[in-house]
C-alpha cells in the first residue's frame, strides 16, 4: 500500500504523520506540495496532517483548501482513493467541501491539548476496521477550532448513515462538538477527517498505542 | 491613482456574520466582557467579519456577480455563514 502526505506553509504534524505510516506501513510515504496538480500513480492513501495552514487566516483551513493540490486529491477521491484528515487536515476537508459540517471555535474558547477517549461509532469503515464498535481509544488531541457543527438535516442524515465514525467518548468532549462528533466519514467511505491525532498514539514511546489500528486499517496491514 | 482610474474602480464591503442558529462562543465571550464593564441589557451579540475590497472595474452589474462568487467559493463558509455586499 502506497500513502502521500501533503505538505502546505504552516502544517507542522507531518513529520509525525510521515513516522506513522512509515512504522506502521513498513515504508514511508511520498510527500506532495501544496501547489502540486497531480498525486503521484499508485497512491492509495492521502493524508493531510494538522498544523495551521496559513497561520489559520480567514478559517482554519480556508486558505489551504483553495490550492491547486486540493483539486488533485478531488479527484483520486472520487476516483475512490482513501484520504485521511488530522486535525487542521479535517479542517481542510470541511473547507474543501469534502465532507459535511464546519468546525469551530471551541465552545470554552480556549486551545485544547490533552488526551481524550475516544469512542468507535462504526468500525466497519476502511478506516476502523482494526477496532470494534464501542470500543474506547485513549487519544490526544491539541486545537482551537474542533466544535463540530452541522445544521439539522445535515446532523440527521450522518447520523442516519453511519458517518460518524468516531465521537468523544462521555465526560471528554474538549471543545463544545455537537453529539460528541470527533471524527466524520463521506457517504462513500474514503474520505475521512477527524479532531485528535492517532498519529501520537502508536508505539511505547508514547506511551500507548491505541492510535496504531486506524493505520494499520487504512494501510491494509492489519496483523492476523 | 489617477481620475481615469478612480472612474474605473468600485469600493465594495462584504460583511460575513454567523447564520442565526450557529453557536457563536466569541459572541458569547464579548456579551459577557460588556456586562462585566456595566452595560446591561445587552444581548444576543454575534462577532463577525468586514472585508473592504476595490474593483478594477465600472460594471457595477460585474462587479456584485463577482463578489457573490467571491463571497461563495472563499469570502464565507456558507456552510455557518451568511454575507451582504455593499457597493460604495
Amino acid at each position: 500500500m502506497k500513502s502521500a502526505v501533503v505538505q502546505l506553509p504552516g502544517l507542522n504534524r507531518d513529520r509525525d504523520m510521515i513516522a506513522a505510516l512509515t512504522k506502521i506501513g513498513g515504508k514511508p510515504p511520498v510527500t506532495v506540495w501544496q501547489t502540486e496538480t497531480e498525486i503521484p500513480a499508485g497512491v492509495d492513501l492521502i493524508v493531510i496532517p494538522g498544523g495551521f495552514s496559513y497561520g489559520d487566516y480567514l478559517r482554519c483551513g480556508a486558505i489551504a483548501a483553495r490550492m491547486p493540490v486540493m483539486q488533485a486529491i478531488k479527484a483520486k477521491a472520487d476516483a475512490g482513493v482513501k484520504v485521511l484528515g488530522v486535525c487542521n487536515g479535517f479542517q481542510i476537508l470541511l473547507e474543501a467541501g469534502m465532507l459535511p459540517g464546519a468546525l469551530m471555535r471551541n465552545a470554552s474558547l480556549k486551545f485544547v491539548c490533552r488526551e481524550i477517549r475516544l469512542e468507535v461509532a462504526n468500525a466497519e469503515t476502511a478506516f476502523t476496521s482494526a477496532y470494534a464498535k464501542g470500543q474506547i481509544l485513549r487519544c490526544p488531541v491539541a486545537h482551537h477550532d474542533g466544535n463540530y457543527f452541522a445544521d439539522a438535516d445535515t446532523m440527521a442524515k450522518i447520523e442516519g448513515n453511519g458517518q460518524v465514525v468516531f465521537r468523544y467518548a462521555e465526560g471528554t468532549n474538549p471543545n463544545g462538538s455537537m453529539n460528541d462528533i470527533a471524527g466524520v466519514i463521506n457517504e462513500k467511505g474514503n474520505v475521512l477527517g477527524m479532531m485528535p491525532h492517532p498519529e501520537n498514539l502508536i508505539e511505547s514511546a508514547h506511551g500507548g498505542s491505541d492510535g496504531r489500528g486506524l493505520f494499520a486499517s487504512a494501510l491494509d496491514v492489519i496483523a492476523a | 491613482m489617477d481620475a481615469f482610474e478612480e472612474e474605473h474602480m468600485i469600493k465594495a464591503r462584504v460583511t460575513v456574520t454567523l447564520k442565526n442558529g450557529v453557536l457563536d462562543p466569541q459572541g458569547k465571550a464579548i456579551e459577557g466582557a460588556l456586562g462585566s464593564l456595566g452595560f446591561d441589557g445587552v444581548g444576543h451579540v454575534r462577532q463577525g467579519k468586514v472585508f473592504d475590497l476595490e474593483l478594477q472595474t465600472a460594471d457595477k452589474a460585474k462587479a456584485e456577480a463577482e463578489l457573490k462568487d467571491m463571497c461563495e467559493k472563499l469570502l464565507a463558509n456558507t456552510v455557518i455563514e451568511n454575507y451582504t455586499i455593499a457597493l460604495a
